[in-house]
């Protein structure tokens, strides 16, 4: 009996130490170079191309050079502002455009749905040119409106993951809100949205962070110091001062800061939020 | 408080072979509790939610009072209505989901704390009103929906299938809660269920439907003793009534040896016919319909015994139900006697004679 029960505990564990390894291999892939990077910010300039993650005397001062050489505050404040907006905008619009497509009818809803899905797999650099034109048209080239207004209107993504979420809840609760005397927008913004957290923290960490490392965009709108994105910053910095890695590697470290920290406070609800739309891998 | 009626009311879903419902044509009085009872897929619940006006009316006209509500926006109607997974919205407190329709309405704040109260005293709630749905037991549950179409004071109550989610007991208990409370408040409603034990204990009136058509609407004595078709006959009483179909053969039918003399209207009126015999009214005798016991169902206060008639070579599945403790063997022979009062006809179609 004890043979027979036996081998199949040991084979479980054994399993499950297989599985964690695994994880861990790829934890420590996913973390290494962020390690090393902090590793970097706290080198001398010598340093920086030697084999050790801990420096022998670590150069806090490094992080002060980042403030005295690029308007850091500023350029934070600037990308807190984008990011803020077009977050607060993507998940406005795109549960309205989700709610839209989940529950109200009108005639070519599904078809509308899957043609807007097909702008997914329009490649940025397609519609880059275009819409510089477009804000050059407008005038808002080198404007913060060229940074807050063409992500403000929601995205094919967001879209698709607050309709998937949308069509999951309960059909009752919005009969019911009907019945109660709700308009549609009374059943979306009393009703629905309170309900639909998950998926707004889904959509809002990731616009968040995908307006926080946008690069290309800042790069064709933005020349004014003023109304640049820490990740302008950080490449004009390595423009001026290309040897000053340990300084480079300091900005990096602060501007991945606001994202761990906001990431850390979100992550309960983002898990669960990835786990209720239907995202997760199982 | 309202009248309904439902003028020639027809719902054809797209795609759909038949209509869902087939020009329905029922008056429900002010103040009347109605009952929709049928199987799965007779349209009791598209009727139910055209009256709400969840579901559009392809044909015909449905009035409230003396207006005609068809076209209406659902939530100018006033109606409440109690779902059969109460719909109870679950970031609110019980509470904020009885008031919430007055809120919507912009009743004032004094007000609508009154009128909540007023229904949490009604329906044991008050200890809950802080309460999130979460947090409470199906039957409490329930409760809060019918205080939430309670505050509301609608002229008319909606409720679908709103027992079939609690356990048997409490079904019987909230079965007459809800039956006092309408006779109380005298508010017309209207309540679906696919249990015939429900409709026959709560309702003024049961219509029951089948493939989209009214097969019957009166008070459920009537259904009972009076059946309009074969399927009534069938649907209403537990267990089912036996239906024998007969040739007459000299003003009578055989039926498991067993003659039966018929009325000279009836044995006029066909070649061949259907016998109904409600279950109940079979008693174990020396002389009557023959049968063959297969299997008896023991249930304390009744037993229920099913067989076969001796007919051969078509010989037909019968139940009766008998006094509880009445010895029966399986395979056993036995006669079962009726009162021919008690007997009801129908054609072959399924009309009712007589």
């Amino acid at each position: 009996m004890t043979a027979r029960t036996g081998r199949p505990v040991r084979h479980r564990i054994g399993r499950l130490l297989g599985v964690y390894a695994g994880l861990a291999g790829v934890a420590a892939c996913a973390l290494f170079p962020i390690l090393w990077a902090l590793s970097g910010s706290l080198k001398r300039q010598a340093e920086i191309s030697q084999p050790m993650l801990f420096p022998a005397h670590p150069q806090w001062s490094n992080y002060l050079d980042v403030f005295a050489r690029m308007p850091f505050w500023r350029m934070l404040f600037n990308t807190v502002l984008y990011a803020g907006c077009v977050t607060a905008g993507q998940v406005f619009f795109c549960s309205l455009a989700g709610y839209a497509f989940a529950r109200l009818p009108f005639t070519g809803r599904d078809t509308l749905f899957v043609l807007y899905l097909a702008t997914l797999m329009v490649p940025l650099t397609v519609t880059v040119i275009p819409q510089f034109i477009l804000m050059r048209v407008f005038g808002w080239t080198d404007t913060m409106w060229a940074m807050i207004i063409p992500g403000l209107f929601g995205s094919a993504f967001g879209t698709y993951l607050m309709r998937q979420f949308f069509a999951t809840l309960p059909v009752d609760l919005e009969e019911a809100a009907i019945l109660d005397g709700c308009s549609p927008w009374q059943v979306y913004w009393r009703i629905l949205l309170p309900h639909a957290k998950p998926a707004v923290m889904v959509l809002a960490v990731l616009t968040w962070i995908n307006v926080w490392n946008d690069f290309l965009w800042p790069l064709l709108m933005i020349q004014r110091k003023s109304i640049a994105t820490l990740t302008l910053g950080l490449v004009w910095m390595q423009g001026e001062y290309v040897a000053e890695w340990p300084v480079l590697m300091a900005a990096s470290m602060l501007m991945l800061a606001p994202l761990i920290v906001i990431y850390a406070v979100a992550q309960r609800a983002f898990i669960n939020g990835i786990a209720a739309t239907g995202f997760g891998g199982r | 408080m309202a009248s309904v009626t439902f003028d020639s009311v027809t719902r054809r879903y797209p795609g759909a072979d038949r209509p869902a419902l087939d020009a329905l044509n029922l008056s429900i009085d002010d103040g009347e509790f109605m009952v929709l009872v049928g199987p799965s897929g007779c349209g009791k619940t598209t009727t139910l939610r055209m009256l709400a006006g969840l579901e559009p009316v392809d044909a015909g006209r449905i009035h409230i009072g003396s207006t005609d509500v068809t076209e209406t926006d659902p939530g100018a109607r006033d109606l409440a209505m109690v779902f059969q997974n109460y719909a109870l919205y679950p970031h609110m407190t019980v509470a904020q989901n009885m008031g919430f329709a007055l809120k919507v309405a912009k009743v004032p704040k004094a007000e609508i704390r009154t009128r909540v109260l007023e229904a949490a005293q009604l329906l044991g709630l008050q200890a809950h009103l802080q309460r999130r749905p979460k947090d409470l037991s199906g039957g409490e549950r329930q409760r809060v929906a019918m205080g939430r179409a309670i505050v509301r004071r609608p002229q008319v109550f909606l409720m679908d299938e709103p027992l079939s989610n609690l356990d048997a007991m409490l079904r019987v208990q909230t079965r007459n809660q809800i039956a006092e409370l309408q006779r109380r408040l005298g508010i017309t409603t209207v309540y679906v269920t696919h249990d015939q034990v429900e409709a026959m204990t709560m309702g003024d009136r049961v219509a029951v439907l089948r493939d989209g058509v009214l097969q019957q609407c009166a008070p459920p004595r009537e259904l009972y003793r009076k059946p309009a078709n074969v399927f009534v006959a069938g649907f209403i009483g537990s267990p089912a009534m036996n239906l024998f179909t007969v040739p007459v053969v000299d003003g009578a039918v055989s039926v498991g040896g067993y003659a039966l003399a018929l009325p000279p209207e009836i044995s006029a009126a066909a070649a061949e016919l259907t016998v109904g015999i409600r279950p109940e009214q079979l008693q174990i005798a020396d002389r009557g319909i023959g049968v063959e016991v297969e299997f008896v169902e023991e249930l304390g206060a009744d037993t229920y015994l099913y067989g076969r008639t001796v007919d051969r070579p078509a010989p037909q599945s019968v139940v009766a139900r008998v006094p509880g403790g009445t010895e029966i063997q399986r395979r056993s022979r036995l006669s079962l006697h009726l009162d021919a009062a008690d007997l009801h006809f129908f054609t072959t179609d399924g009309a009712r004679l007589g």
